[in-house]
C-alpha cells in the first residue's frame, strides 16, 4: 500500500483524531466523578489547614466547619448548595465558620495571580474578625525554591496574630524581605519571589476588602452595642468591689492580729 | 542482548540526551531548583517516553511520512493527558506535586527526538529500552543539577536542612543565585565541559 498518497494521509489523520478523541473523552468522563471528589477533599483539607487542623480524617474534621454566604448588610446566611471548590466568582462571598478549642474562627477564601499562574489561599481569623489565626496558600506553577515557597510553614506562620484591618482599610500586607516597618500587620516576602509575594499582598487586600461589611460588623458590635459596654462597665465595677472587699478583709485581719498582740503584751505586764 | 544493553547504557553516559545532545534544556532549567520536583519530572519523562516510543514503534510502518511529526505529537499529547487524568483520579497528591510539569513533558525535545530518531526505525522492544534509557539519562542530569542547586542555594536536600547551623553562625550564607534559572544553565555547562574533557571522542574536530 502506498502510505504517501494524499488519500491515505488524510484518512490516517482522520481516523487517528477520531480514535484519540473518543479515548480521551471516555477516560475523562469515566474518571470525572473521582476527580471532583478528590478536588473537593483537597479544598476542604486546605481550609482545615488554614484553621491549623492538619491531622486526622478530612471528612470527619469537616463536620465541625459550616459554609456561609455573606449578605450585603454584613450578616451571614447558611449555604446549602453543593460544596464549591472554586471561589474566584465574587458574586457569592463564602465564609467558613468553625469552632477550634471552643473559640469561633472564620475562614475567608482569597484568589489572586502570581508570576506564572493563579495563586489562592484561605485566611482564618479569630472571633474578633481582626487578627489572623492561620493561613494557607496554594499556587499552580510558581518557581520551586522561589515563589513556590509561599506554601511553606515559615511563610504562612508569619501571618499569625497580625492585624487585618484598621479604620476600614485592609492593612495586612506582604512587604519586601527585610523591609518590615510595622510588625503588627506586615510580613516578610520571599526573597527572589518578589512577584509572587506581591501577588499574595494584592490578593489579600483585594479579596478581604470584599468582606469589609462583615469584618467591620465586629468592630460595630464592640462600640455601638450598648449591652456590651454596659456589661463591661458592670464587670469593671464588680471587679473594683471585689478588690475593695479583699483590702477590707486584709485590714481587718491585721487589726485583729495587732489587737491580739497588744492584749498579750498587757497581760504579760500585768503578770509581772 | 548486548545490543539492548548498549541501547540502554549509552544514553546514560556517552550519548546523554541533555549533556551530549543538549536536548530538553528548558525543562531542565525550570524544575531543578529543588531535588523533589527534579526526580518527579525525571520519572514522568521516563514513563511517557517509554510508552510513546513503544506506540510509535508499533505504528511506524503505517505512519504517512508527510505527517509523521504530527502523529508523534498527537501520541505524546494523548499519553500525557491520560497519565495526568489518571493521576488526578488515583494519586491526587502526586498530580498536585507535578502541577504544570506534566504539561511541560509534551514540549520536551527529547521525546520528539527519540521518536523521530529511534522509534520510527526500530522494533517495540528496542524502543522501550531506548525510551527508559534516555528518560533515565535525562533524570540523572536533572538530579545532579538539582542536588547542587538545592544544597548551595537553600542549604537543604528534599526540603530538609543539611548544612549545620554552626556553619551559618560562622558566617556561611546560602547562595541565592543558585536558585535562579541562569545558574542551572551554568551548572549544566560545567557538566558538559567535564564530560567532554573526560571523553575526547565527544569533542568536535
Amino acid at each position: 500500500m502506498n502510505t504517501n498518497s494524499n488519500a491515505y494521509t488524510i484518512g490516517y489523520a482522520s481516523i487517528m483524531v477520531i480514535i484519540v478523541a473518543f479515548l480521551l473523552a471516555f477516560i475523562s468522563s469515566s474518571l470525572k466523578e473521582k476527580q471532583t471528589e478528590n478536588v473537593k477533599l483537597d479544598t476542604k483539607k486546605q481550609i482545615l489547614s488554614a484553621l491549623n487542623i492538619k491531622d486526622g480524617d478530612v471528612a470527619a474534621n469537616w463536620e465541625n466547619v459550616s459554609d456561609f454566604i455573606l449578605n450585603a448588610d454584613g450578616t451571614l446566611s447558611a449555604y446549602d448548595g453543593d460544596f464549591r471548590t472554586n471561589y474566584s466568582d465574587t458574586t457569592e462571598l463564602h465564609v467558613f465558620e468553625s469552632n477550634v478549642n471552643g473559640e469561633k474562627k472564620y475562614v475567608f477564601p482569597v484568589r489572586g495571580a502570581g508570576l506564572w499562574g493563579p495563586i489562592w489561599g484561605y485566611v482564618a481569623l479569630n472571633a474578633d474578625k481582626n487578627t489572623v489565626y492561620g493561613t494557607y496558600f496554594g499556587h499552580e506553577g510558581e518557581t520551586p525554591g522561589l515563589g513556590a515557597e509561599i506554601t511553606k510553614p515559615f511563610f504562612t506562620e508569619q501571618f499569625v496574630d497580625k492585624t487585618v484591618s484598621r479604620d476600614g482599610n485592609i492593612v495586612l500586607s506582604v512587604v519586601k524581605n527585610g523591609k518590615v516597618s510595622d510588625s503588627s500587620c506586615e510580613v516578610d516576602g520571599i526573597s527572589g519571589g518578589t512577584i509572587t509575594s506581591k501577588g499574595v499582598d494584592e490578593m489579600l487586600k483585594s479579596c478581604l476588602k470584599r468582606y469589609s461589611a462583615f469584618l467591620s460588623s465586629a468592630a460595630a458590635d464592640a462600640t455601638s452595642g450598648a449591652t456590651k459596654v454596659e456589661n463591661a462597665a458592670q464587670d469593671s465595677a464588680a471587679a473594683k468591689m471585689a478588690a475593695v472587699d479583699s483590702t477590707v478583709c486584709a485590714l481587718k485581719d491585721t487589726l485583729v492580729a495587732k489587737a491580739d498582740s497588744i492584749v498579750k503584751e498587757v497581760k504579760d505586764e500585768l503578770k509581772k | 542482548m548486548s545490543n539492548l544493553k548498549e541501547t540502554f547504557l549509552t544514553p546514560l553516559g556517552l550519548n546523554n540526551p541533555v549533556a551530549v545532545q543538549v536536548l530538553g534544556i528548558c525543562s531542565a532549567l525550570a524544575v531543578t531548583a529543588q531535588l523533589e520536583p527534579a526526580i518527579v519530572m525525571g520519572l514522568s519523562v521516563t514513563i511517557i517516553l517509554a510508552l510513546a516510543n513503544v506506540v510509535i514503534s508499533l505504528l511506524r510502518n503505517t505512519i504517512p511520512n508527510r505527517i509523521r511529526i504530527i502523529v508523534q505529537l498527537v501520541v505524546v499529547a494523548t499519553l500525557v493527558t491520560i497519565v495526568s487524568e489518571v493521576l488526578k483520579a488515583f494519586a491526587y497528591d502526586v498530580s498536585v506535586a507535578l502541577s504544570v510539569y506534566v504539561g511541560l513533558i509534551i514540549t520536551n525535545c527529547i521525546l520528539m527526538g527519540r521518536l523521530e530518531a529511534f522509534a520510527m526505525a526500530n522494533g517495540p522492544v528496542d524502543s522501550l529500552v531506548d525510551g527508559i534509557g534516555n528518560g533515565l539519562g535525562y533524570a540523572i542530569i536533572l538530579v545532579i543539577v538539582a542536588f547542587i542547586r538545592e544544597l548551595f542555594g537553600a542549604g537543604t536536600l528534599f526540603g530538609y536542612q543539611v548544612i549545620p547551623d554552626c556553619l551559618y553562625e560562622a558566617g556561611y550564607m546560602n547562595c541565592g543565585l543558585m536558585l535562579m534559572p541562569p545558574m542551572a544553565l551554568i551548572i549544566l555547562g560545567c557538566i558538559i565541559w567535564a564530560m567532554r574533557a573526560k571523553n575526547p571522542e565527544l569533542q568536535e574536530k
